[in-house]
């Protein structure tokens, strides 16, 4: 991506929020089911449900609701949760650092066993042990996040027990640290106890998540290896005496991961999007397991924050994506 | 700070290659702590201020509430009211008046004694309009409080019968004035203090809460020193978290996976029947303006055999929508199943299986146990008389803003809870008219409920509720189906108290 590009999609960003912003806002309102009618206890009149509306601002018109809130925002400040009661951005800065820990490790696990799959794969290819490499990573790629999700917990929590199926860390373990990124700071600063203990509640919910994009990154790679490895510069390097894993390695793998990096990245988004249903399953608590609260109780500034959020995430990705690719791609780079 | 060295990435990274093995090893990191009481609870907690916002009318929070805080009256697990850090509480002769003996001898968990000061002003702030508590229109029908010692007296600006059965629920709890001024309302959802038997140790969101037993507790130390919550929203993670040790107690799971673990060696099981009640509202629009239809539509569910066959035989069939318990329950009213009864009402409204009244009945799916397989049953009892219903889905935020707009189809499903027993937080709200939560809007129901509100002879108030539940039932304006029963299941060597309001109170688990 050449800088002037780059300065487009920057530019772009504000305009996208701001239009994600706007449906966000409307759609919430738009949709039946809200705040006050779930908190309407026996007994209330319309003065009491009036005056309810009227404390949390949504007796204004939606206009005005919307200037109000995009005001805030635009200061910083994204409200109130109605229903924790909280800042919205200290909830959000809070729980982000769970979700981008647990994407992270997910990630990395994916792009360890796509990347292993694809290789012994394409080593295999032509073999009938190759149908056993194809036939694992469809059956990965079959079930969705959510049920590995449960699989995993049923085997690895019930039927084996090994591993914890709920929260971030054991309750019995006093945290000290200064940031929200627990498993990040407690490598750096060598509190290993800690970052074990992490790992442990971590390992089934990243599993969960990375199993399917594992999969996708295996397949993306070994179709991509074996249309590389049939170019003539692999052919002649072959002539030329190269061993197969060599060339493999050293002249096809780098080309072949242009176009898995390009179609992989965007699918890290979506692996986010599965850390909504997959934190919830093993009450871990990142932003996609308050999203579900968040969604439940028609919490209207919350919803609008999470959304935000995850908007700014996506956006950072695809461009994080698209420099990785134009960083491997010396076409792009100097085209 | 010490930073990664070469060699302790190499340390972590074959640690972490050994956990799932190393926990194998040990026998599972699973297993509880001694001395800790670990819950799988089936909601988060969203905020810690019990008198403030959603979750302050949330029944199903008020458990971990009424751990960390203190009502201003207790609740015994049969629903009758006990002392709390009221000792004593009554009204004058005339009802002008409320008198309320403070305990000595309480402390917040700082140290410092609650004061009848705590008192009167988590009452004051309870009743202020701007404060944000949604039972606020109850606590503003007291006002002008008075501190003589221990007691204070409170002038009635407008008398509520049931002011004191709320001091024990929603809302109802005693806040500390001096901390909470010194703090604020940001403060105090960081590090919450009250007075309650367990303080507030550490708190992760949407994770667990960790809570201590308060040394100084008026009515002795609980019996476990440490209590978790653990935040399992999912029923399948809940049972997972009791089959794999992780958890010693869990509830609000599927009945066929209750009596599935009762039966392990290890766990043990027990059912209360709860103050919580499924119920089909009965819309006052065509053609539920047809008394036949009403009334065919009622008699023509075999409740009995919903109970058995989706229930598994937890459920307690009811024709009020008093449950036992309440104090206006009455066993004499029955509503029988019927469906030749059924049939020849709606034929006197020309309706017939081969010509049926048609009308749409909402229900929402998952939220409570069987909620739609149950519709589904009640609609095919309904074919087989005359009534031919479609079923519409919605979720449960839809049901409450229908509800309040008095949009909901001809027949609706729900549950309907009423923790205090009260025949006004059943039958009242549920059937009054001018009340947002009702649904039959009939100006008979308006003139028989109306003068029950300010009544201020117990006896006739019940005995009036009474005697609407009996209209009702005849009219058939409503459709109580069952009370829940509320299983839950725990590690044997555990003596847990089932509570009649559903409530799950670590203070009342102690070790068989």
């Amino acid at each position: 991506m050449r800088s002037g590009e780059l300065i487009r999609r920057l530019v772009l960003v504000p305009p996208t929020l701001f239009g994600v912003a706007v449906i966000v806002f409307v759609l919430l309102r738009v949709v039946p089911g809200d705040p006050i009618a779930m908190m309407i206890p026996p007994g209330a009149s319309e003065a009491d449900i009036g005056r309810l509306r009227a404390l949390y601002g949504l007796d204004q018109p939606i206009l005005q609701q919307f200037a109000t809130w995009l005001g805030q925002v635009a200061s910083g400040d994204f409200g109130r949760s109605i229903s924790v009661r909280q800042n919205v951005l200290e909830l959000l800065l809070a729980r982000l650092p769970a979700t981008i820990e647990l994407a992270l490790l997910a990630t990395m696990t994916a792009v360890v066993i796509g990347v292993v799959a694809a290789l012994v794969g394409i080593l295999l290819r032509g073999r009938r042990a190759e149908w056993v490499v194809d036939g694992g990573i469809g059956v990965l790629l079959a079930i969705p996040d959510f049920l590995w999700a449960l699989i995993l917990l049923l085997l690895f929590g019930v039927l084996i027990p090994l591993l914890p199926i709920s929260g971030r860390i054991d309750p019995e373990i006093d945290l000290n640290l200064r940031s929200n990124f627990f498993l990040i700071e407690s490598i750096l600063t060598g509190h290993f106890d800690i970052a074990f203990a992490l790992l442990h509640h971590m390992i089934l919910p990243a599993l969960a998540l990375a199993l399917p994009f594992a999969a996708l990154v295996a397949r993306l790679l070994k179709a991509s290896l074996a249309e590389s490895e049939d170019q003539d510069y692999a052919q002649i390097a072959r002539a030329r005496g190269y061993s197969r894993p060599n060339i493999l390695l050293h002249e096809v793998f780098p080309n072949a991961l242009i176009p898995t990096v390009a179609l992989g990245g965007v699918q890290v988004t979506l692996l986010l999007g599965g850390t909504v249903l997959v934190e919830r399953i093993f009450s871990y608590e990142g932003i996609g397991n308050m999203a579900i609260d968040a969604v439940i109780n028609r919490d209207f500034p919350l919803i609008q924050g999470l959304v935000l959020t995850f908007a700014v995430l996506f956006i950072a990705l695809n461009l994080l994506v698209d420099l990785m690719v134009t960083m491997l791609d010396p076409r792009l780079r100097h085209g | 700070m010490s930073y990664l060295s070469r060699r302790s990435l190499l340390q972590l990274v074959g640690g972490v290659a050994a956990l799932p093995l190393a926990s194998g090893l040990t026998g599972g990191v699973l297993a509880a702590t001694p001395g800790t009481l670990t819950i799988a609870y089936n909601v988060n907690l969203p905020s810690f201020d019990p008198t403030v916002g959603l979750s302050a009318v949330n029944p199903t929070i008020q458990s971990i509430y009424q751990a960390v805080f203190d009502p201003y009256i207790g609740q015994a697990p049969d629903l009758s009211f006990k002392p709390g850090l009221l000792t004593k509480w009554g009204w004058n002769e005339d009802r002008s008046k409320i008198t309320m003996d403070v305990r000595k001898g309480a402390t917040w968990h700082d140290g410092s004694p609650v004061t009848p000061e705590d008192v009167v002003w988590s009452l004051t702030r309870a009743a202020d309009p701007k404060g944000g508590n949604p039972i606020q229109f109850v606590w503003a029908k007291v006002g002008n409080y008075k501190i003589d010692g221990n007691t204070i007296t409170g002038d009635v600006l407008e008398f509520e019968p049931t002011l004191f059965k709320w001091m024990a629920f929603l809302t109802g709890y005693i806040l500390p004035k001096a901390y909470f001024e010194k703090v604020g309302a940001e403060g105090f959802e960081k590090a919450p203090i009250g007075s309650g038997p367990y303080r507030v140790d550490a708190f992760e969101r949407n994770a667990f809460l960790r809570l201590k037993a308060h040394p100084g507790y008026w009515d002795g130390k609980p019996a476990f020193e440490t209590v978790v919550f653990k935040f399992i929203t999912d029923p399948t993670s809940r049972v997972a978290e009791m089959e794999s040790g992780g958890s010693d107690l869990t509830f609000e799971i599927p009945y066929e996976e209750f009596d599935r673990l009762k039966a392990k060696p290890g766990l043990a099981g027990q059912t209360k029947p709860v103050s919580d009640i499924a119920m089909i509202f009965i819309t006052d629009i065509d053609p539920m303006l047809d008394r036949n239809v009403r009334l065919a539509a009622h008699h023509a569910i075999d409740k009995k055999a919903i109970v058995d066959r989706l229930l598994k035989g937890y459920g307690v069939p009811i024709s009020t929508l008093e449950a036992p318990g309440y104090a206006a329950f009455d066993p004499s009213i029955k509503v029988a199943y019927d469906p030749q009864f059924a049939k020849s009402l709606l034929a006197k409204s020309g309706y017939s299986p081969d010509k049926p009244v048609k009308f749409t009945i909402q229900t929402t799916r998952g939220f409570k146990p069987k909620d739609y397989e149950m519709i589904q049953a009640i609609v095919g009892m309904w074919r087989k008389v005359g009534i031919d219903a479609n079923i519409e889905i919605y979720e449960i935020a839809k049901h409450f803003e229908l509800r309040a707009r008095h949009a909901l189809a001809p027949a609706a499903f729900y549950n309907w809870g009423n923790a205090i027993g009260d025949p006004s937080t059943s039958t009242g709200f549920a059937m009054f008219g001018p009340s947002p939560h009702c649904a039959w809007k009939g100006k008979d129901l308006v003139e028989r409920i109306g003068p029950l509100w300010g009544e201020k002879d117990e006896a006739k108030r019940i005995a009036g509720y009474k005697a609407v539940d009996k209209y009702i039932a005849e009219e058939g304006e409503v459709i109580p189906l069952f009370q829940y029963v509320q299983p839950i299941i725990h590690k044997k060597g555990l003596k847990v108290v089932s509570q009649s309001n559903g409530m799950i109170l670590p203070q009342l688990v102690t070790p068989a």
